[in-house]
């Protein structure tokens, strides 16, 4: 009996064991057969190829490891401004579609169905090219808020210049600590007695403080670099200073923000529409304000319901912005399972460390969900 | 539970076979042949040809699917030698990232999609380059209206759109750098892409091969606009690749291009070929199929290069009527026969 019960299990495991040996061989045969080595080594290798826009200091003259992250930091800056615009514009359409006012109620009903039925890519193609289209050319550019300029090869914006920069740093780091502690406290002075603080406003005014602190009794200054325009030849022109936004990570941002805010839209309406109203009947009972009520016992209970599908949604943001590479936004997939792969030739390692990549990155997004999802979990006791 | 289990156990038995069959298979493909890929191409009845997506003069399809191009003509020459029609090609649609890896896992048995023959492609990934079939060099192009005459004209910060996981990537930084300007690449995955950014402005030059240049301006909103810098910053020659180890195969797809080049140096063309078998000079007969026994050392038949010549034509019939004629590249420059003062030179056909 004892056997029957593991005899399935055991042809299991070898029939999956056969099959990845099976691939195995076979890769390593044809591999061998056309003389092509497999080996990491090519990530020491000179790169020889430049990339647009680099988080970190990267030249030709770097290795393909080095290519590698690049590749991946642009990614992460992608997901990462993608993630926090969508979230935000997804919670503000998903309240807006339970508006008791007829037109925001439909506005947002007809926005959500407009981008969430179309495929992304053509969104992608759609925001790039129409900018392209829309924008200016540099020496035609207005001047935005007296500092920027938007123009056909990117945002120029100023650039912060530090004196004592690091210093700065401490005394913002310093801030986040005191913050942190402070809530600490507030909330044992609340169990043990009761007192409430305005812990928002004290946590602001603590961050805004101590880090202005720093330009008085520690020498920290700070300067600003204005982009400046310049004249290349007679008839193209651009700017000097400042940094720059390329556009296409801006056409890349706004599709992924507007895609994947209709989707955590409807998972906030959902999470709303969940909660019973007797529940918000019986907080109004006993004297809660309306703030009260939405912060103390709606937003808890509907948040449970809205995390788990919302952690999906930011883990096919993160692998959307692969698409990046249809619009030349130098992502992981352009860099390294682009150019990189195509000068070395090296496709089954590049596109696992890839795949091994964008696996690991899904991972540490749904690990740190998960962990927020259980604090925030109904506690038995 | 007991009967569920038994159930699965049949069917993971079956799977097992199978799987043991399959691996038989698979040794038995391995044996020795003269050439396999010959032999595949042979039993499948057409060519497997993987081209460009889409560069008018060197493999471009028009609406009804029909490939025409320099490079096709590889094909469709590959296709006349060894089944005799060279209409049965299937053609294959590659981006510059996607055609080696097309070419080394087995899903295409030709390149032939203007690719740079380069030391590290030939000696390092798998694929083996068997000749030239255009020299081409990497080129700028501009608005006419920019001020820029030439490439000493180019001041930093200079944008350039360009194509990735190709020659041109580089050569563009090696080109920039020996110039200490700074420059700003903007690589995309495809050529439309590319030809469409360049277009609307977001680029003040677009840098690729020259043929590729003049061809893709055919394709700008208002060709006249812009024009190719005079100066050609790298040595591109583009040819044809199979895959490493299978020696008959590479020289069957060597020979048939060779032999549409020697073919215009004898004067042999489509519409004359037949008539040539007659001919005084023995090397013309031996291209013809009428001396000699060319066509055995592939494990092929006597006519496969007058089919070739018949069907597809000679390199200069096939460069006028893709090139010339579509007003791409009128003048033939390098790639005129060695003869008449290009560089287009190959070993004899004997």
């Amino acid at each position: 009996m004892k056997l029957k019960k593991i005899l399935p299990q055991l042809l299991t495991l070898l029939f999956i064991v056969l099959i990845f040996g099976f691939f195995t061989m076979n890769a390593q045969e044809n591999m061998d057969t056309r003389g092509i080595e497999f080996g990491f080594g090519f990530l020491k290798q000179e790169a020889s190829f430049d990339i647009q826009f680099s988080l970190i200091d990267y030249d030709g003259s770097h290795s393909y490891a080095r290519a590698y992250l690049v590749g991946l930091l642009n990614t992460l800056l992608v997901a990462f401004i993608g993630i926090i615009l969508a979230t935000f514009l997804g919670a503000v359409i998903g309240i807006a579609r339970l508006s008791p006012n007829y037109l925001i109620r439909k506005t947002a009903s007809f926005y959500i169905e407009f981008f969430r039925n179309i495929p992304l890519l053509l969104q992608i193609f759609f925001w790039y090219f129409a900018a392209l289209r829309a924008l200016p050319m540099p020496e035609d550019a207005p001047l935005l808020l007296n500092s920027s300029f938007m123009t056909i090869k990117g945002l120029y914006a100023p650039s912060p210049v530090w004196t004592n920069g690091l210093t700065f740093l401490a005394f913002f780091i310093l801030a986040i600590i005191s913050i942190i502690c402070f809530n600490i406290y507030a909330n044992q002075k609340q169990e043990n007695e009761g007192k409430q603080f305005s812990k928002l406003y004290i946590s602001t005014s603590l961050l805004i403080i101590i880090p202005l602190l720093s330009f008085f009794i520690a020498g920290v200054d700070l300067s600003w670099s204005f982009p400046e325009i310049r004249q290349m030849s007679q008839s193209s022109y651009t700017f000097d200073g400042g940094f720059k936004i390329p556009p296409e990570l801006i056409a890349l941002t706004l599709a992924l923000t507007l895609y994947t805010a209709t989707f955590i839209a409807e998972n906030v309406r959902a999470g709303i529409q969940g909660i019973g109203k007797g529940q918000k009947e019986a907080a109004a009972s006993i004297g809660l304000t309306p703030n009260q009520v939405l912060k103390l016992v709606i937003m808890p209970q509907a948040l449970r319901i809205i995390i788990p599908p919302t952690t999906n949604q930011y883990l096919n943001l993160t692998k959307n912005s692969s698409l990046a590479a249809a619009i030349a936004y130098p992502d992981l997939v352009l860099v390294f399972a682009g150019t990189a792969m195509m000068q070395t030739g090296k496709a089954i390692e590049i596109v696992g460390i890839t795949m091994a990549t964008y696996l690991t990155i899904s991972l540490i997004i749904s690990l740190l969900m998960n962990w927020y999802n259980k604090r925030i979990a109904i506690q038995e006791k | 539970m007991f009967k569920h289990s038994k159930k699965l156990f049949a069917i993971l038995a079956a799977a097992s076979m199978l799987f043991v069959v399959a691996c038989d298979q698979q040794g038995g493909k391995q044996s020795k042949g003269k050439s396999k890929t010959l032999k595949n191409t042979q039993s499948k009845g057409f060519v497997r040809c993987g081209v460009s997506q889409g560069l008018p003069g060197f493999s471009n399809a028009d609406a009804a699917g029909n490939w025409t191009g320099v490079d096709v003509d590889v094909c469709r020459a590959v296709a006349a030698a060894v089944l005799g029609d060279a209409s049965k090609v299937k053609y294959t649609p590659l981006s510059a990232k996607e055609r080696f890896t097309a070419l080394t896992s087995g899903e295409i048995d030709i390149l032939s999609r203007n690719t740079t023959w380069t030391l590290s492609r030939d000696a390092d990934i798998g694929l083996t380059f068997v000749g030239v079939n255009f020299y081409d060099g990497q080129g700028f192009m501009v608005r006419k209206d920019s001020g820029i005459n030439s490439v000493d004209d180019f001041a930093n910060g200079i944008s350039a759109c360009t194509n990735i996981g190709t020659t041109t990537e580089l050569n563009m930084r090696d080109f920039f750098n020996s110039r200490g300007i700074s420059y700003e690449p903007v690589a995309f995955e495809k050529a439309d892409e590319v030809v469409a950014a360049y277009d609307s402005g977001r680029c003040d030059t677009y840098t690729t091969d020259k043929s590729g240049l003049a061809a893709q301006r055919t394709k700008m909103t208002n060709p006249d606009d812009h024009m190719v810098l005079p100066e050609t910053i790298s040595k591109e020659p583009l040819g044809p690749v199979v895959r490493q180890g299978d020696a008959v195969w590479e020289d069957i797809v060597r020979w048939s291009l060779n032999v549409m080049i020697e073919a215009e140096e004898y004067g042999i063309t489509s519409s004359n070929a037949d008539s040539m078998k007659t001919s005084d000079n023995p090397q013309i007969k031996r291209l013809v199929g009428s001396e000699g026994e060319l066509g055995a050392a592939f494990g092929l038949d006597n006519d496969w290069s007058l089919r070739i010549i018949k069907q597809v034509g000679n390199y200069g019939e096939s460069y006028k009527r893709n090139i010339a004629d579509t007003g791409i590249l009128p003048d033939r420059g390098p790639n005129q026969l060695w003869t008449k003062g290009g560089i287009l030179y190959v070993p004899p056909a004997r």
